[in-house]
């Protein structure tokens, strides 16, 4: 954080290095909604609406804390309220 | 491959015409090559897709899957950031698909003073990410030599721990709250966003403070490094810049809300 140049100077390595959590909060929740031809409400998308505000870091990450519900939790339920 | 029946156009961004031949190589969703569908002054960066991995029941189902929607949302970005590099540029959300270049264009035309208006906010404006998380207390305090009752030491430890953190919280709270004030006034605008998940993001301590300020992009190294002078006078508060991004969370004017 004493250098700012280093950081700010990352800019073109920001598309893959960018933490996962601070790239979906963006291209999920902000960003221009207009109307696509394909009628996708990502509202209505329950992985987003219930899990996806915990903003996980990465998948590597989330399996390595053994948070994997994606794979075992087609439900959607049980495990959610446990973190 | 270039059958044009059966494929979509998934849209990144709106930008200001810029040349082309600087997205060369530029790759997006689905790895396919993205290219420029032009109105006027503005373009739209696309790329075409499979319509039947991207029709509604399609992307329904891949968004419920972490992995996909973990590349899709990387591959969104990247194409984002590299309009930006070049442009102004309007970032849409993910997984705006439609049916064709054509459709592209029409929406382009019938959006056009929106969008213009929206261009002509964010010339020369970045956007920085500045999070505020607290600093774990080191570790809890030695215990002192346990008097005859193992409960009462038990309780005295957690009542030492829970203030602990509350401390913690607080110093970091108190440092969010200069960070923003002084943050705030280098920045044309701001928007706060709910704290991040600690558990889940990985990050070292409780996100208190999760922001995203509107900049002049010759002002975002100052703002990063006033963070950074800030962070130094806050013992207790880790402060955490990202950026500069495609100005994502200003895309839209304050208050007005997605359809």
């Amino acid at each position: 954080m004493t250098e700012p140049t280093g950081l700010l100077a990352r800019r073109n390595g920001q598309g893959s290095s960018a933490n996962l959590a601070d790239v979906l909060e963006r291209v999920l929740d902000k960003g221009v909604v207009i109307a696509g031809d394909i009628r996708i409400n990502l509202l209505d998308v329950e992985l987003l609406t219930i899990k996806l505000r915990l903003l996980v870091a990465s998948v590597q990450t989330a399996k390595e804390l053994g948070i994997d519900w994606w794979e075992h939790d087609p439900t959607l339920t049980t495990r959610a309220g446990r973190r | 491959m270039n059958e044009p029946a059966g494929r979509a156009s998934y849209a990144y961004a709106v930008a200001r015409s810029f040349d082309p031949a600087l997205l060369e190589g530029v790759r997006g969703v689905d790895d396919a090559e993205v290219h420029v569908v032009p109105y006027r002054e503005i373009v739209a960066v696309v790329s075409s897709v499979p319509l039947a991995e991207f029709d509604e029941s399609a992307l329904r189902a891949k968004l419920e899957r972490l992995p996909w929607l973990e590349a899709t949302a990387r591959a969104h970005h990247a194409v984002v950031d590299s309009v930006a590099a070049h442009s102004v540029t309007l970032p849409l959300r993910l997984a705006t698909v439609y049916r064709g270049d054509e459709r592209v264009t029409e929406v382009l035309r019938q959006s056009y003073p929106r969008f213009r208006t929206a261009l002509d906010r964010l010339a020369g404006k970045v956007e920085l990410g500045v999070k505020v998380y607290t600093q774990p207390p080191a570790t809890a305090p030695a215990t002192s030599p346990s008097s005859s009752s193992p409960g009462r030491d038990y309780l005295r430890r957690r009542r030492a721990q829970h203030r602990a953190r509350d401390d913690a919280w607080q110093r970091a709270a108190a440092a969010a709250t200069r960070v923003d004030t002084a943050l705030a006034k280098l920045a044309v605008d701001s928007r706060h966003r709910p704290p991040q998940s600690p558990q889940l993001s990985g990050a070292r301590g409780e996100n208190v403070l999760n922001v995203a300020y509107l900049v002049d992009a010759e002002r975002a190294e100052e703002l990063a490094a006033w963070a950074g002078r800030l962070e130094a006078e806050a013992p207790g508060a880790r402060v955490e810049v990202t950026g500069p991004w495609a100005p994502y969370s200003f895309a839209l004017p304050d208050g007005e809300e997605p359809a």
